[in-house]
């Protein structure tokens, strides 16, 4: 079992969800966090006070999948986040020692593998 | 009375005008409501943009084309850059010219801003200040000609109170023409677009509301019979409005939705708009009734189409403009307003003017400004690239956000700002 973190430009975020869904990954949660990863930063200007925004809006994309989902979740990932441009993110896969699914109390693989009705 | 002016008529009038200056940041919140947050403050500014431009236009020739002279198809220049217009009344009312001035300077203010609706997200912002410039003057004061300024349709005795033609018709068509001129947002079809914040598209329609008793209230002129009228009939129309939308919004989806909501807000003030002060109140709710269905109905056609209208001012302004000016020409009613009859009371002459103005006017705004776009375009690029429309209009076009949080900001001291931006891409 691995979990996929995925950290993507916020507007890239409804092609990586298609991407996801065409893969059949199902399980899998969101948030919005703030990054900074070497783009070039904005400047922005409030009533004379100018700043530098150092940090962009991304989304996070957090997937636990078991093994054999890895490769298909990260290429997911991938297709629906790329532009191309400095800032389209990162992708970071971390062992994921154990999991279980609150309704059923399944653990492990049985947590991370969708139900299929 | 003191050289004609009348005092009643003018403290009025000097409320009228204020109130119908909120409508337009009221329209800005409405419509910013109504995008996706990236795209907040450059959607508010739109309208804002349309109170800087609009007014300067107007007082340089837009008025004087508008008011000047009885020419059929458009005023003179009499007026240009303000001559004349002082402290004398203006022809036909007991208030100085100076703030008939100011009214209807803030009508072809917020007729301006109602188009940007059509081309939010997307339309470079320097590209809408000159097309609001030049719209102001060539659709906007020649619609207000012919249908408050003496113009053909005037002298016919087309009725319009308040501007189904001019604010309505013009916009709602001009909308049109520039929705397809600039071409659908990139995301439009392939996601989900939905409105960021609920609560502003209310608070922007509950403002514009109270902003358009001093609008149709105001276009009598005075405190007079037909004034008061119109500011009765802007409570009761809309109403009725809002009534009609919640059976539709049951019948069709089971809920009653705020968005619906705020919409058939706009489209009952729109209804009422040139009705006003010609048919009586029992006639102006049947017409806030009757007056729901189409632009209901084509605001759920339209989105299942490839024309991104993006916040459908055809629906709302360009169909409920239409459907007033028509109704006019049935239910327009002399006992009541003193002036004509429509059909009902025995006068089909009526009808006929009415269906003129429903067919010159959305030819003439939809052609024209579908040219003039099409001219602005092959000067300057009318749309952000695609990469500033993914980003978001705020950042892109403002350098600012709506939302800012202040975290990640780093302060710039004059001597760095030349310097920036860059930052170490290892």
């Amino acid at each position: 079992m691995k979990l996929v973190i995925g950290i993507v430009r916020p507007e890239q975020a409804n092609q990586v969800l298609e991407a996801l869904h065409r893969a059949e990954v199902r399980g899998f949660s969101i948030s919005r966090v703030q990054g900074h990863g070497g783009e070039m930063d904005r400047v922005e200007t409030y009533r004379g006070t100018t700043v530098q925004m150092g940090l962009s809006e991304k989304v996070r994309f957090e997937v636990a999948v078991s093994d054999n989902f890895v490769d298909q979740t990260v290429q997911a990932l991938c297709e629906g986040g790329r532009t191309g441009e400095v800032g389209d993110g990162k992708i970071f896969v971390l062992p994921l020692d154990h999991a279980v699914r609150i309704r059923t109390g399944d653990s492990d693989e049985g947590a991370v593998t969708p139900v299929s009705k | 009375m003191n050289g004609g002016i009348d005092t009643g008529d003018t403290a009025w009038m000097l409320v009228a005008t204020a109130l119908v200056l909120l409508m337009t940041p009221a329209l800005g919140l409405f419509y910013a409501g109504l995008v996706r947050s990236k795209n907040t403050l450059n959607t508010f500014m739109m309208s804002i943009a349309a109170i800087a431009v609009a007014t300067v236009t107007w007082a340089a020739v837009g008025y004087s084309l508008a008011f000047d002279g009885s020419g059929d198809l458009v005023g003179g220049l009499g007026n240009a850059f303000m001559q004349g217009v002082d402290f004398s009344p203006h022809a036909g009312t007991a208030i100085p010219e100076l703030v008939f001035f100011a009214f209807q300077a803030t009508f072809c203010i917020i007729t301006t801003a109602l188009i940007s609706g059509a081309v939010v997200e997307r339309m470079r912002f320097g590209a809408f200040l000159v097309f609001a410039a030049v719209w102001s003057v060539v659709v906007y004061a020649v619609l207000a000609h012919w249908s408050f300024g003496g113009g053909w349709l005037f002298e016919r005795g087309t009725l319009d109170f308040a501007g189904g033609v001019p604010v309505e018709m013009a916009s709602g068509f001009s909308a049109l023409a520039a929705a397809l001129v600039v071409g659908a947002r990139k995301d439009y079809g392939r996601q989900a677009l939905l409105p960021h914040n609920a609560v502003y598209v209310l608070l922007g329609a509950g403002l514009l509301w109270f902003g358009w008793f001093g609008f149709n209230g105001g276009s009598g002129f005075s405190t007079g019979q037909n004034s008061v009228l119109a500011f009765t009939n802007t409570l009761l129309c809309p109403a009725a409005t809002l009534v009609v939308w919640f059976a539709l919004d049951l019948f069709r989806g089971r809920k009653v939705t705020a968005i619906g909501a705020a919409t058939a807000i706009i489209v009952g003030c729109v209804l009422i708009t040139p009705a006003g002060g010609y048919v009586s109140p029992g006639w102006a709710m049947l017409l806030g009734a009757l007056g729901a269905v189409p632009s209901y109905l084509l605001i759920v056609w339209r989105t299942r189409t490839r024309v991104d209208e993006t916040l459908d001012v055809l629906a709302a302004h360009g169909t409920a403009g239409f459907i007033g000016i028509l109704f006019i020409g049935f239910f327009a009613q002399k006992a009541w307003n003193g002036v004509s009859d429509g059909l009902l009371y025995g006068n089909a002459g009526q009808l006929l003017d009415q269906v003129l103005a429903d067919l010159a006017a959305p030819a003439y705004a939809f052609v024209t400004t579908f040219l003039l776009l099409k001219l602005i375009g092959a000067v300057m690029p009318l749309r952000a690239t695609d990469k500033e429309e993914a980003g978001g209009m705020d950042v892109s076009q403002h350098g600012e956000e709506a939302y800012a949080t202040g975290e990640g900001a780093i302060l710039l001291l004059p001597e760095e700002r030349l310097g920036v931006p860059v930052a170490d891409p290892g």
